[in-house]
């Protein structure tokens, strides 16, 4: 069953639509850096955008800022609410089940076909930012080994690599969370729209939330909490503490909401 | 015995909310049957076959579909069932073909090898072997028909639920479904039609079962709801001279318009050779049988989409 979601992601052509117009932010970010020369200030802006015009080898991090806080969360709250809401409304849900398809497994196939797609987009994103940044951007770092981290020390090549492949995998586990929320959602809602929307408002709600004082409290608990924590890998030495509540979080949402779409999921009446 | 029974149902019921879909059915289809499940819209049809495939699980009741329980044993009886339900239902931006395959590869265990070849057949099967790469949604009604059946057909089930299945469709398409399920069963399948349309079932079926808000009223071979009734229908160019030949014989004539009499007699053959004998000419003659639509008619209440107000009667007396 994966494989069969993983060939209808594939072949869908609004995947690739997406993936391209979420491609489009970051490149035009790179091409007016490039043409002004004009970056923020260090502290200021996306993150690690200050360092790009130095070195262009860090552009596919800042482009991964620039589409983690919404592009990203949209692109897989669409995906993920379309599961089972999706299927319902075009009436294959039912010839999907009587195949017949196990409730547990479609659930997980439809979850790891999200991922698919979030590996795609951030995968393409980075590939392109990669070739933005080293082409147009600054170039200064290419020859000399290591680049500068955040905290302004210097990184080796290897180093940097697998930082960035730790705040890829990150990045993937906080979309997972999302698409967990989605995927309960759409096992609730009888139209994907709704599961898609009430997705992307508890993301924007839990985002407002963070800047107001008085939801000190329940800071900690919201999911878009520890976010953009991937930052602290590129400090020398890396800030695990965010990182960690950052996994641990995730996690929990991810498997409260798994367990909730299976649990609502696997007694329902498929009357569509 | 559990060899014999292809659906079998006990105490089925199902209630959503308050509402009760389906009272307490029992339903009894036996393997190699052409069993027609009749009743009007919103009869409970589509709530009963959703519980066969275990889409919707009923409030209470058993259910045995190839002599295994479900919806437990769905894992091991659905590779082995053949459905559409409410009407077709296809990935509509992918070719029909594109749509079988993914079908096929959807069931557990199901092989890669082979599999465009069973594709191909199944298409064939339907009248659909040429369609060319065009996606679903722009497929006429009958076309999506047509790969709905063939997405039932796919693993060459041994049971088949259908239902409505030639909603849709044309009377060439309609005569073209007809034979293929009689040709599907001829060799062995069983076929579980619904349908409210009663000409159809009454061309293809053997058994009958009638639903009438949510409860089975009627369950019986065809043949014997079809049963004469014990009357002769015969036209004849001399009614008057026919009606004082019969009258002298003893026979009771019924009803009788201009040429036509509804006589009770046991036997046609004989009827006619006591008329031709006295010189009275015969030129029609048929055994009269209760048409399907007549038992329909008198087991159920009426449609079951209306929902009349209490009359104001009722009210006082309550």
């Amino acid at each position: 069953m994966i494989r069969v979601e993983l060939s209808k992601l594939l072949r869908s052509r609004r995947t690739w639509t997406t993936v391209l117009l979420i491609d489009a932010l970051p490149t035009l970010v790179g091409v007016l850096l490039a043409v002004t020369d004009l970056g923020p200030r260090p502290g200021e802006g996306p993150a690690f955008l200050s360092a790009v015009l130095t070195d262009g080898t860090l552009f596919p991090l800042a482009a991964l800022a620039i589409v983690l806080p919404l592009f990203l969360p949209i692109a897989v709250s669409v995906t993920a609410g379309e599961a089972i809401a999706g299927e319902a409304a075009a009436g294959t849900l039912r010839y999907v089940l009587v195949r017949p398809v196990g409730r547990l497994r479609l659930l997980v196939a439809k979850l790891v076909a999200a991922m698919a797609f979030v590996v795609l987009t951030v995968l393409v994103v980075a590939a392109t930012a990669y070739v933005v940044g080293v082409t147009l951007l600054g170039d200064q770092s290419v020859q000399v080994v290591g680049s500068t981290s955040v905290s302004g020390t210097s990184l080796s090549t290897p180093e940097l690599v697998g930082r960035t492949f730790l705040a890829l995998g990150y990045a993937m586990l906080c979309m997972l969370g999302v698409a967990a929320i989605a995927l309960f959602l759409s096992t609730v809602a009888s139209s994907s729209l709704g599961a898609a929307l009430g997705t992307m408002s508890i993301f924007v709600g839990s985002s407002l939330l963070l800047t107001l004082d008085a939801s000190e409290a329940i800071r900690d608990y919201l999911p878009t909490r520890y976010w953009l924590a991937f930052v602290d890998l590129f400090r020398d030495p890396i800030l695990w503490r965010d990182l960690q509540a950052g996994v641990i979080l995730q996690g929990t949402y991810v498997a409260v909401f798994f367990a909730a779409a299976w649990a609502n999921f696997a007694t329902k009446d498929v009357t569509e | 015995m559990s060899g014999d029974t292809a659906i079998r149902t006990q105490g089925l019921t199902k209630y959503f909310g308050r509402f009760e879909a389906v009272s307490d059915l029992s339903l009894d289809v036996r393997e190699g049957d052409v069993y027609g499940f009749l009743g009007a819209n919103g009869s409970g049809k589509t709530t009963t076959v959703r519980m066969l495939l275990g889409l919707v699980l009923a409030t209470s009741g058993e259910i045995e579909v190839l002599g295994r329980p479900m919806p437990r044993s769905g894992r091991e009886v659905l590779p082995h069932v053949g459905s559409m339900i409410e009407g077709p239902a296809a990935y509509a931006h992918l070719s029909g073909r594109a749509n079988l395959t993914l079908f096929d590869a959807m069931a557990p265990r199901s092989r890669r090898t082979g599999r465009k070849d069973r594709v191909e057949e199944t298409l064939d099967r339907v009248g659909l072997g040429g369609v060319d790469e065009r996606p679903v949604k722009n497929y006429s009604l009958g076309m999506r028909q047509r790969l709905g059946l063939a997405a039932a057909l796919l693993r060459r089930p041994r049971l088949l639920v259908l239902d409505e299945p030639t909603n849709g469709l044309d009377p060439q398409g309609i005569r073209d479904i007809r034979a293929l399920l009689l040709e599907l069963n001829a060799d062995g399948t069983t076929i579980f039609v619904s349908s409210h349309l009663l000409t159809e079932i009454e061309q293809l079926c053997t058994r009958v079962g009638v639903l009438d808000r949510g409860r089975m009223v009627v369950q019986e071979q065809l043949a014997v709801l079809r049963a004469p009734t014990g009357r002769i229908l015969l036209g004849t160019p001399e009614p008057g001279a026919a009606l004082a030949h019969l009258d002298r014989l003893g026979r009771s004539v019924e009803q009788h318009d201009d040429r036509r009499l509804a006589v009770r007699a046991p036997d046609a053959a004989q009827l006619n050779a006591e008329l031709v004998r006295a010189g009275i000419g015969v030129d029609e003659l048929s055994v009269e049988r209760r048409s399907l639509e007549d038992v329909v008619l008198a087991a159920t209440s009426g449609g079951n989409d209306t929902f009349a107000r209490p009359s104001r009667d009722v009210q006082d007396a309550s």
